[in-house]
């Protein structure tokens, strides 16, 4: 099987894309990147997951009538994945651009498998995907996420808390079993995938400090070898 | 790994063994040693599958079987979303084969499996054979469309319901016509409709025949009269049936 996920993408853009769970800070930080790097004159690119309208519809109506189970809930997302990859994310790379991903394919590795998916079966699935320059993940404590999202009275989401699994029928409760599954799942992508490891519990300047300076160590090493080959 | 586990006494199938999935499966739905049997018919479009079906499902009734019919891109969940996608024709291939799998998973889970716990005959028109000869013809990775339906469970029967591309034209013709998608013109084989339907059909005809192999189908003559094909098929069904406890 060819497996794009794996192997170095030959687009003249640069992919960064940013994981963690909820309430990890990472839409915060990738924010912020996005202002620093437009701000240096590149052509900067932002995508969701699960955000492409086709996709939206039906994962709506199946939110609404608590009708998705694990395996079309990965195969959803699957789908939105797909569509963006083709229309949003490969036409800014091959333009040369910066795209900058929040959540990619990690994000199914851990959420899909913490949901009883198989663990080679949705690695295959995403085996079409292009390989990041450079994945960021923000590593939190739950206790930690759980915090912030309270702080910032934020209802937790059906999905996003896991009560699809019907593992505690209270709210926080559930979303901190389903997300310690979850890290316990991100935890593993680190040294398989080259996953970047931010510590989010640290504050947000201090964060994008780091997340700067490794996407410009990126770009830099990009340069040079465009000069080298020159 | 803690996954739940509900059915660990559940008697374990190999892979690929009828009634066990092909690959990977749903590691939160073991699957036991149910009643229920998957009969799937397939073939290309306009080969008299639904005919067939009909004509089965009413034969077994007769003899006091429960049967229900689970068909392709049915599910409550997915319907409107292809139905909205082959109208805006915008869509990939890649998405389109997730979104199939999508519908399919949604009626593996929600209608197939509980049928075969049930005791149902569940007569399949069409299975994942059409959906991977579609995606193959249209260059997605063989490998890959394997492997994502590894979450199917092998049918206990597979009919395909085989015809030449010359029949298969004058069917058509002479029942609905030709289609956009059933003519492959996504595809930009020709401009020409009957061109395109034509190679099209031919592409996919030469994937059903490397599959035959590999997913054991029963492989039946379908250029012939309709209560011909339906006596072959039930005289199968019949052995298969009286085989099985």
């Amino acid at each position: 099987m060819l497996n794009t996920l794996t192997s170095p993408h030959e687009y003249p853009g640069k992919l960064f894309v940013v994981e963690g769970v909820d309430g990890s800070g990472k839409t915060t930080q990738i924010a912020l990147l996005a202002k620093w790097l437009s701000a240096a004159g590149h052509r900067v690119f932002l995508t969701e997951w699960n955000s492409s309208a086709l996709v939206k519809a039906a994962t709506r109506a199946g939110k609404k009538k608590n009708a998705l189970t694990p395996m079309t809930f990965s195969l959803l997302h699957a789908t939105d994945f797909a569509d963006r990859l083709l229309y949003k994310i490969v036409p800014p790379l091959k333009a040369g651009m910066i795209v900058l991903a929040d959540r990619y394919a990690y994000t199914a590795f851990s959420r899909d498998v913490a949901r009883g998916v198989d663990r080679q079966w949705v690695r295959d699935l995403y085996s079409f995907a292009v390989k990041p320059d450079l994945a960021l993940y923000f590593r939190v404590p739950i206790e930690v996420s759980i915090e912030r999202l309270m702080a910032r009275r934020v209802k937790l989401k059906f999905y996003e808390a896991g009560l699809d699994m019907g593992w505690s029928t209270n709210p926080v409760e559930s979303f901190r079993l389903f997300q310690g599954k979850v890290i316990e799942e991100y935890d593993r992508l680190v040294d398989e995938y080259g996953l970047q490891v931010l510590n989010a519990a640290a504050t947000i300047t201090e964060q994008q400090h780091l997340v700067r300076q490794l996407v410009a160590r990126e770009l830099e090493s990009s340069d040079e070898a465009v000069v080298a080959t020159v | 790994m803690k996954q739940s586990s509900p059915q660990s006494d559940a008697r374990r199938m190999d892979a690929g063994q009828p009634g066990a999935y092909y690959g990977h499966g749903l590691p939160y739905l073991p699957l036991g040693d149910y009643p229920g049997k998957i009969i799937a018919i397939e073939g290309t479009d306009g080969v008299g599958r639904s005919t067939q079906i009909q004509m089965l499902r009413e034969w077994l009734e007769v003899r006091g079987y429960g049967v229900t019919e689970t068909g392709w891109t049915r599910s409550a969940l997915m319907q409107p979303t292809i139905d909205i996608a082959k109208a805006s024709n915008t869509l990939n291939k890649l998405t389109f084969v997730l979104l199939y799998a999508t519908d399919f998973a949604d009626r593996l889970e929600k209608e197939v499996i509980p049928a075969l716990k049930a005791g149902f005959i569940v007569l399949s028109d069409r299975y994942i054979y059409t959906a991977i000869a579609r995606a193959a013809v249209r260059g997605v990775d063989r490998a890959w469309l394997r492997s994502l339906y590894g979450f199917a469970i092998a049918p206990h029967q597979v009919f395909y319901l085989k015809v030449d591309v010359d029949t298969l034209t004058q069917r058509v013709l002479e029942s609905r016509g030709m289609d956009y998608w059933e003519s492959g013109m996504d595809m930009k084989n020709a401009d020409d409709i009957y061109d395109s339907f034509r190679t099209y059909q031919n592409k996919l005809l030469r994937e059903y025949a490397a599959m035959a192999h590999e997913f054991q189908f029963h492989v039946i003559d379908a250029r012939r009269r309709v209560d011909i094909i339906q006596e072959e098929l039930r005289r199968k069904v019949e052995v298969f049936l009286a085989s099985s406890p």
